[in-house]
């Protein structure tokens, strides 16, 4: 299982555009944003935590389709379902790499980008942490939205249509974690349950993925 | 025979008559493919009794 | 009568159908004419809302039909995952499309209602925000079903989706009332009408209510039997390009 984790980071390092993209990605909706809302300090400031969010879920949302097709079109897939390893291990692995390889360089771009946003000093600690733990649950529900349409020619729109209303609750926790970390307001509550969001879809939605994955390689 | 709706009468009428529209159209789209369906099917089942 | 599980057959499911639907139609057409023209032209006014407390009678009813809509298609894909009936699975197929318009409905009457009573069209408000989440879902299950073209694979498919859907649809539920009671205080755009419900409004109201669940079985019935004759023919036409 740790080698299929490996095998995945390097064949996203290798290919280019697993990191690259995502981050470039993340960079040009954030740079974009200046220029539809304008270049005033105050409006920045007081919507950069809940753009940086979106940023970071549309940048999570591009590489979905990456994770079981190019498996699935090289026919590895199909060994990886085969072999002895639990479907919802594979599942599970799966996600973390995409989470290693597209969330996690995400988390640490984000400061950055938040300065580009003015974003208030209070609010970096609490926008990394809550996308330190938006993040995975991202990957994972990404995941299961990526084994239903594994079938799917030209499933991308599609999964996108079926991820992004599953990223509400994340998304909504997430942003409020950042948003009342940016304005000096009490984060607990917030945190614990982003924090509970996750852990349970972390916890559940791998058997959900491998279930999926099992009726579409039937 | 019309009641007397007041100010707001453009307000409760589209709201009556999109509702009502929608609701057409939901039953005429589904009663018409049924139809079709049911049609084609039939006339399916016929040309393969017929070359058995 | 049997059990309940006879009507797994697409055979004798159709012939209840062919039996039974002309009543329901009948029936919901009935009940749906008579409350409406009751709720349209024989209750009186509000005297806060003025004539726009007319539209209860369309949006309570769909809101609660989009709602249960899709917990028949939830209660439908369970049992196509557990027992494996077809016309299970069909039956959650066909009763898509009607809570998406049912959402449709509500939202539009809300909207419609809200302008002259909040003197906006859309507030992000919990309720509204959670009836545009369940339209999304609404949305994507319909695109799923139709992405697929093994008709198995696409039940198995998007049954899973609709639990999992399910849990994040309470979830979202939860979410967007903890994120707007962090916007702004108070429920000044509360839509808890029933509490405060006359019984002028209250007796029309519910036969609207009736009408609407009888004109969704009404549709559900007709469109999954449509979906069993349109997989019928399917199998037909594959089996003679077959010989």
């Amino acid at each position: 299982m740790i080698a299929l984790f490996l095998r995945d980071i390097r064949l996203a390092v290798r290919a280019g555009g697993g990191f690259g993209l995502g981050l470039a990605f993340f960079l040009i909706v954030i740079v974009l944003v200046p220029f539809a809302v304008g270049p005033e300090t105050a409006l920045l400031a007081r919507i950069a935590p809940g753009i940086l969010w979106v940023g970071a879920l549309l940048a999570c949302l591009l590489s979905l389709d990456r994770i079981f097709a190019l498996d699935r079109e090289d026919g590895s897939l199909d060994l990886i379902a085969t072999s002895p390893l639990p479907l919802e291990g594979v599942c599970a692995m799966k996600a973390l790499s995409h989470w290693v390889t597209t969330g996690l360089p995400l988390v640490i771009a984000a400061p950055v980008l938040g300065l580009l946003m003015s974003l208030p000093s209070e609010g970096y600690l609490w926008l990394v942490v809550s996308l330190a733990l938006g993040t995975p649950a991202l990957s994972v529900i990404g995941t299961f939205g990526a084994a239903l349409t594994v079938g799917i020619k030209r499933g991308g729109l599609l999964l996108s249509l079926l991820v992004l209303p599953l990223y509400v609750p994340t998304l909504i926790f997430g942003a409020e974690v950042a948003r009342a970390g940016a304005t000096g307001l009490a984060v607990e509550t917030q945190l614990v349950l982003l924090a509970a969001v996750t852990c349970v879809t972390m916890a559940l939605l791998p058997f959900a993925s491998a279930a999926v994955l099992r009726m579409n390689l039937r | 025979m019309m009641p007397e709706l007041g100010k707001y009468a453009q307000a409760v009428l589209s709201s009556y008559g999109l509702s009502l529209l929608l609701l057409a159209g939901l039953v005429g789209i589904s009663v018409i493919r049924s139809r079709r369906v049911a049609r084609d099917l039939r006339a399916v089942e016929e040309r393969v009794k017929r070359n058995g | 009568m049997g059990s309940i599980w006879e009507y797994a057959n697409p055979k004798k499911f159709i012939a209840t159908v062919d039996r039974v639907l002309p009543f329901v139609a009948g029936l919901a057409v009935l009940s749906l004419v008579v409350g409406l023209i009751w709720g349209f032209f024989f209750t009186p006014e509000d005297y806060r809302q003025g004539s726009t407390v007319k539209i209860i009678y369309l949006h309570v009813p769909s809101a609660l039909m989009a709602i249960n809509a899709w917990m028949m298609m939830l209660v439908a894909s369970l049992v196509w995952l557990i027992r494996r009936h077809h016309v299970s699975a069909l039956a959650a197929r066909a009763a898509a499309p009607v809570g998406a318009v049912m959402t449709v409905i509500a939202l539009l009457t809300g909207a419609i209602w809200g302008q002259p009573m909040w003197g906006t069209w859309w507030a992000w408000d919990p309720r509204l925000t959670s009836f545009l989440i369940l339209f999304l879902f609404y949305l994507g299950y319909i695109a799923l079903w139709a992405a697929i073209e093994n008709d198995d694979t696409a039940a198995d498919l998007t049954s899973v989706l609709c639990i999992v859907g399910s849990v994040f649809a309470v979830l979202s539920r939860y979410a967007v009332n903890f994120w707007n009671q962090g916007l702004h205080q108070g429920a000044s755009l509360s839509l808890d009408k029933e509490e405060n419900v006359a019984d002028v409004f209250y007796h029309p109201l519910l036969v609207c209510i009736a009408g609407f669940i009888l004109l969704f079985i009404a549709l559900v019935l007709l469109r999954t039997r449509t979906e069993i004759r349109a997989r019928r023919t399917r199998a037909l036409l594959a089996r003679e390009r077959m010989t």
